[in-house]
């Protein structure tokens, strides 16, 4: 940014010998710019740059000293034990991979379902005290969860939705239903009330005018929610551990935790488990990109 | 067509705010009818009820012959015009002039003929094609207007169908709506906060203030005789003067000695306040005869008329309307006087017109 305003300044109408002196002022300040955002860069980047070159290197590549950077040999094993057992059939990482698919999927349709309608009906009516319940709903995502980590777990136990993937996924669409509501009531807010008047005079029900005219209006809205959701669902840890523990039912976050300890890590395993498990995430929010930036921006309907 | 009967009309939301205290209305058939008033004075909500958009908490609304309290909107046979134009984003004009008529299962022949009719009608020929977002505000709502027309519904209701036009179109819009409505002869009730829009569009017009209804009457009625101080303030610009007088000698007499002619029935040993018109005054050279003397604080040049703004007497920003022929330095000091008949007077303490 302020490379740019520089320039803008630089190309004005002033006397030759400024604009020089200028013009390198902001060469200099350039070079340090690039050269702090490089160093900047190298430090965020390279953990997940070295997460990969492990999840690729044979075993003991991963621990040679002085550290081997380049000159490795290339191995895709690790990939294979995160999916292939060493018996041969199903690996327990695995297993793990599509227990989170599923929970992260279905507590955020879930949340989507719920929160939604919701988020629209606190838009578009007049509700008692719609101030405070909004801030009651709010108030749920206040505090850390792991402050309720343990009456969740004793509750859950009384009701046996201990160590089942139902408990996780009921969990989790607690936490991002406000999220939702939230954040959807803004992109209703956004979408004209009168396309649904309109709409109701020219014979639809209130729910159809909805679901015909605001509803696709919203999915850009909707898009952008529920990548934040699912994000949420995928990554949560604390809950996953806690309530949770054969590995049937366990989520991924755990699983790939639960690699470390022990006498030997196998951190090409672990490198490579952690990789897949960072892709779907990083695939979706790129296909939504376009609906994650009119999302973020509202400006999705011009009045 | 049909006219509309809105019987003590109360509306109250769950959270406890009103938004119509007490609204009664009889709109005749073909009547091109105005709600006039500030935000929050409630037309909105009593059009929406109207519309059945709202459901009113007590009270009665008929069109035509039919008690509508329990209807849906879509069988109250009327059309509506937004603010926002309100045209559906993914269809083409041609497209949403014909959605209600295929929601309502016409045949395909019909309406292809009633799109055309309204289309020429609004002079869409060229925008059939075009989807809401490539329509300029002024466009848009023409199609809107044509949208409601297609319907040829019993009534039209409008909600601030002009507020979101440049001022050039919405004048433009405005003789255009008239002419419509004038040439349809169907009733429409009309909603707006621009007492301009009002004067010029309404047969008569209804002043709500505060959930109530404060005047109903022709634009000249409402003018020249404004039911309270609030109406006498909301309507003209610039505003009526209100003038603190006080019987004497069988004349009314302002605390600076101007003089004017009192209406019949004057109630006596009350506070009184005299509305005068900017055009009922006339500003002159100091010591004109009927005049008394006033200084000229400020004066407005619009081109065809001046506004003069004069002190006299105590009586601060007395605005007075000009020919642009008769021109007076700020700060000289001047005459003033009435010439117009008697002017309402209102009771202080009420707010009501007493005579």
């Amino acid at each position: 940014m302020a490379v740019s305003v520089d320039e803008a300044v630089a190309t004005g109408p002033a006397p030759d010998r400024t604009r020089s002196a200028r013009r390198r002022g902001g060469l200099g300040r350039t070079v340090l710019e690039v050269a702090l955002l490089a160093v900047l860069a190298v430090v965020m980047l390279f953990p997940v740059l070295w997460m990969i070159e492990t999840s690729i290197k044979e075993n003991r590549d991963v621990y040679a000293i002085p550290a081997k950077f380049f000159d490795f040999k290339v191995t895709l094993d690790h990939f294979k034990d995160v999916f292939v057992a060493s018996g041969g059939g199903r690996s327990a990482l695995s297993v793990s991979f599509l227990n989170s698919v599923l929970v992260a999927g279905v507590s955020t349709v879930l949340a989507t379902v719920l929160g939604v309608p919701a988020a629209w009906a606190y838009s578009r009516f007049s509700v008692k005290a719609k101030k405070d319940q909004l801030f009651f709903i709010l108030s749920t995502r206040f505090m850390p969860p792991v402050v309720v980590v343990i009456p969740i777990f004793l509750m859950y136990r009384q009701v046996g939705l201990i160590d089942s993937k139902l408990g996780l996924i009921l969990i989790y669409a607690a936490f991002n239903v406000p999220f939702t509501i939230w954040m959807m009531k803004g992109f209703v807010d956004e979408v004209p009330a009168e396309y649904e008047d309109a709409a109701m005079l020219d014979g639809y029900t209130r729910l159809q005018a909805f679901w015909r005219f605001t509803l696709p209006l919203l999915l850009p809205g909707i898009a952008a929610t529920a990548v934040f959701a699912l994000i949420f669902s995928w990554n949560e840890f604390v809950f996953a551990i806690f309530l949770t523990s054969s590995d049937g039912v366990r989520t991924a976050p755990p699983a790939i935790a639960g690699l470390i300890g022990g006498t030997t890590v196998d951190w090409g395993l672990v490198a490579a488990a952690s990789l897949v498990f960072a892709l779907p995430v990083l695939i979706f929010a790129y296909l939504v990109r376009k609906h994650l930036v009119a999302g973020v921006t509202l400006g999705a309907v011009r009045r | 067509m049909a006219g509309i009967e809105v019987t003590a009309l109360h509306k109250r939301y769950p959270d406890g705010t009103v938004a119509v205290e007490h609204v009664d209305l009889s709109i005749g058939d073909g009547e091109l009818f105005v709600m006039l008033g500030p935000s929050g004075c409630g037309k909105t909500t009593t059009l929406r009820a109207i519309a059945g958009l709202e459901r009113q908490t007590t009270g009665d609304i008929r069109i035509g012959e039919t008690l509508v309290n329990d209807l849906p909107p879509a069988e109250r046979d009327i059309a509506m015009v937004f603010q926002f134009y309100a045209l559906y984003p993914h269809l083409r004009t041609r497209d949403n002039l014909a959605f209600p008529l295929r929601a309502e299962g016409l045949p395909k022949s019909e309406v292809h003929e009633r799109v055309d009719e309204a289309a020429r009608l609004m002079r869409l020929g060229p925008l059939l094609d075009r989807r809401p977002h490539r329509l300029s505000g002024g466009e848009q709502q023409r199609v809107a207007l044509a949208r409601a027309l297609v319907r040829r519904p019993r009534a039209f209701l409008m909600d601030e169908p002009l507020t979101n036009l440049d001022a050039e179109l919405r004048a433009d819009m405005r003789t255009e709506i008239k002419h419509l409505q004038g040439q349809l002869g169907t009733t429409m009730v009309y909603v707006t906060h621009d007492q301009v829009e009002a004067m010029s569009l309404g047969h008569r017009i209804a002043i709500l203030n505060k959930g109530r209804v404060e005047q109903i009457g022709t634009p000249l009625e409402v003018y020249d005789r404004p039911a309270s101080l609030f109406c006498a303030a909301f309507i003209g610009s610039p505003p009526m003067n209100l003038i603190e007088v006080e019987v004497a000698d069988g004349k009314l007499r302002s605390q600076g000695g101007l003089v004017l002619t009192p209406p019949p029935g004057l109630p006596r040993d009350r506070r009184l306040v005299a509305g005068v018109r900017p055009e009922a005054l006339e500003v002159t050279e100091q010591g004109a005869e009927h005049s008394v003397p006033a200084r000229v604080v400020s004066a407005e040049w619009l081109g065809d008329e001046i506004i003069y703004v004069v002190d006299h007497g105590g009586q601060r920003d007395v605005r007075v309307r000009m020919p642009p022929t008769v021109r007076f330095a700020a700060d000289a000091p001047v005459g003033l006087r009435h010439t117009g008949g008697p002017p309402p007077v209102y009771d202080v303490s009420t707010e009501e017109l007493v005579a």
